[in-house]
């Protein structure tokens, strides 16, 4: 069972690697390669998901090297809820650009690319190392940058640019904080170093690596700040690019990384808390309120993922299990909508051949397809009842209540009622009002079945609560965060040997001088 | 004490080119800085003065060695920051074909 976890990065670079070779002379190979891979990969997460629990996890050792010192990837219940989320996105993402990228050339290149992407997405949900987290998050990013720019259209090439150099500032200071780790503990294995630390005093330096780190990550997961990047990135990107940088890339990336680093390796701390719970209360006022003047669509979204991702870093801060369940259902729940309404921006340009909302007039009578999928994920977004984003606002505002901090919950009331008012404001028109007749008025079927797949799990997703269903996974990903530390046993299951005393005396020696 | 003084000095003049050249050839120079800075830094983390290559074997004293693994990791990392040089360099000649500048402030088309 535990080899099953390489093939989560095998399989898509795998898949990136064969695409350019027979991909540009046969032209139906590249997505049907890219489609059957993800296939592949969603099929395994689910395995892997049934197959794991907070006491349980799935190591595999790189090499079968025995000690902290080799290349360990490990997939418990946080890794497998998200390895579902991110390859389900991914195959539904796929499908949609067979026919939305028709109109671009050399669509093979674009699966190379995108099969990179989530090679290095995978990698840094598996990997059980900071250095490795570190190269995988690379791989997804530089993917990322290409992918930006692959219309090479001015403003693509603008975007991409400006991406590429802050999320090359970022990651400079995760390497410098991941260096400073090393320079401290002499180790990165995750498991591992969270012995260390938790035997170790704490000293100043963590602090400095835990500040690092918020800034790196955050800037990757957009939150207040560091968010300046995601309207250009996320609008200048073909539609399924956008879904999938909106809808997994920042979360995986950002939040996911963050979380693991600061739950399970340094600690959280009641300051790390606050600042998390200010940095989303940032983003999710600030950002609620820059949507209400775009009328971009794809702008209007990417304003809109800024502020969804501030509940998610919310319901981390808070920290009960409670608040943590309604963080992470939330992600899943951001991952689906989000994605279907980049990916319904992307039909609607396709069809309108615009994406000024001034413009957009009668999506609903032009393609029913389109406009009741646009409609479904904005009616979630804005937490209506029946759909899944209601049920994880309202967790999360519960938790907040719960933990005496009402301030905080009528915040994030009152940002779901701005949700509201600036998708009922930028829709309405757009969907039910009245315009000239679209270029186009088909969809095609590929980016049909997309959405409709999208708008199904929107739908369905408020079932992830009920006991015996995914509620289990859900519960013990959520498990793996409130358990912080205990993270650790879960992994390592042979406590740390060192069987070449040189290297751990050498490193400790080494970094002896610098504390 | 010093040489990881002046690292920190290093990544600070590549965040500052970062930060305030208008041209973007310099702002890509500046990453490159930036990240030489962080490698630097973390390979300085395993040299031991006069330390010697770890190298094991049953007659071999273990004394005095360097550690390997910053050496490895970041190997690694120059290669990611080639890869990424590459690409921006590969942008940055797109965006000259189509702005006709490398001026990063003429480069605005995005505001709004």
């Amino acid at each position: 069972m535990e080899t099953i976890v390489q093939y989560f990065i095998i399989i898509p670079l795998a898949a990136a690697f064969i695409i350019p070779i027979i991909g540009k002379r046969v032209k139906i190979a590249a997505p049907v390669v890219s489609c059957a891979a993800l296939l592949g990969m969603v099929v395994l997460s689910v395995l892997a998901a049934s197959s794991v629990s907070v006491s349980k996890a799935l190591v595999y050792k790189v090499g079968h090297a025995a000690s902290a010192l080799g290349i360990s990837m490990v997939i418990d219940p946080l890794s497998a809820f998200m390895l579902v989320i991110v390859n389900t996105i991914a195959l539904i993402a796929a499908v949609y650009s067979i026919g939305y990228m028709e109109k671009y050339t050399d669509k093979w290149k674009f699966y190379t690319l995108f099969m990179a992407m989530v090679g290095g997405i995978n990698g840094v949900l598996v990997a059980g190392d900071l250095f490795n987290l570190y190269v995988f998050l690379e791989v997804a990013a530089i993917a990322g940058y290409f992918l930006v720019a692959f219309g090479i259209e001015p403003e693509a090439l603008e975007a991409s640019f400006k991406y590429a150099v802050m999320g090359t500032v970022a990651s400079a200071f995760i390497l410098l904080g991941i260096a400073l780790l090393y320079g401290y503990a002499s180790t990165l294995n995750m498991a591992d170093l969270a012995g260390v630390l938790a035997a170790a005093p704490q000293a100043h330096a963590l602090k400095l690596v835990a500040v690092l780190f918020i800034m790196g990550f955050g800037l990757k997961a957009a939150l207040f700040p560091f968010h300046a990047w995601l309207p250009y990135a996320h609008s200048a990107a073909p539609a399924p690019v956008s879904a999938m940088l909106s809808g997994v890339s920042i979360k995986v990336l950002g939040i996911y990384a963050l979380a693991r680093v600061l739950f399970n390796v340094l600690g959280i701390t009641p300051a790390i808390a606050a600042i998390f719970i200010t940095l989303a209360v940032l983003s999710m006022v600030i950002a609620s309120i820059l949507a209400f003047g775009q009328s971009d669509i794809k702008r209007l979204f990417a304003y809109s993922s800024i502020s969804q991702i501030g509940y998610i870093a919310l319901g981390l801060g808070i920290g009960t299990p409670l608040a943590i369940l309604g963080a992470l259902f939330h992600l899943l729940n951001h991952s689906v909508f989000k994605s279907l309404l980049f990916m319904n921006s992307g039909a609607i340009e396709h069809m309108a051949g615009t994406r000024d909302l001034n413009k957009i007039r009668g999506v609903m009578v032009n393609s029913p397809v389109t406009g009741v999928t646009t409609l479904t994920g904005a009616l979630s977004i804005c937490g209506i009842p029946p759909f899944g984003g209601f049920w994880s606002k309202l967790i999360i505002i519960i938790a907040c209540v719960q933990v005496n901090r009402p301030g905080l919950a009528f915040t994030a009331a009152v940002v779901s009622a701005l949700t509201l008012a600036y998708y009922f404001k930028a829709l309405t028109p757009a969907l039910f009002g009245t315009g000239p007749e679209f270029k186009h008025k088909r969809v095609g079927l590929s980016m049909g079945t997309a959405m409709i797949a999208l708008a199904l799990i929107c739908v369905i997703s408020a079932g992830m609560l009920l006991p015996n269903a995914g509620n289990r996974l859900m519960k013990d990903a959520a498990a793996v965060l409130t358990g912080g530390k205990a993270y650790a046993l879960s992994v390592s299951e042979t406590p740390r040997q060192t069987p070449e005393p040189g290297i751990g005396s050498g490193s400790g020696a080494g970094s002896g001088h610098k504390k | 004490m010093t040489a990881y003084i002046l690292c920190f000095a290093l990544f600070s003049v590549g965040l500052y080119c970062i930060a305030r050249k208008r041209n973007i050839i310099k702002i890509i120079i500046g990453i490159g800085i930036m990240e030489y800075a962080v490698n630097l830094f973390f390979v300085l983390l395993g040299y031991k003065k006069e330390g010697r290559s770890p190298i094991f074997a049953a007659d071999q004293a273990i004394k005095n060695m360097v550690d390997p693994l910053p050496q490895a990791f970041v190997l690694t990392s120059i290669v990611l920051g080639l890869s990424l040089t590459l690409m921006l360099v590969a942008v940055a000649i797109r965006i000259y074909e189509k702005y006709g500048t490398f001026d990063i402030t003429k480069i605005n088309r995005l505001k709004g």
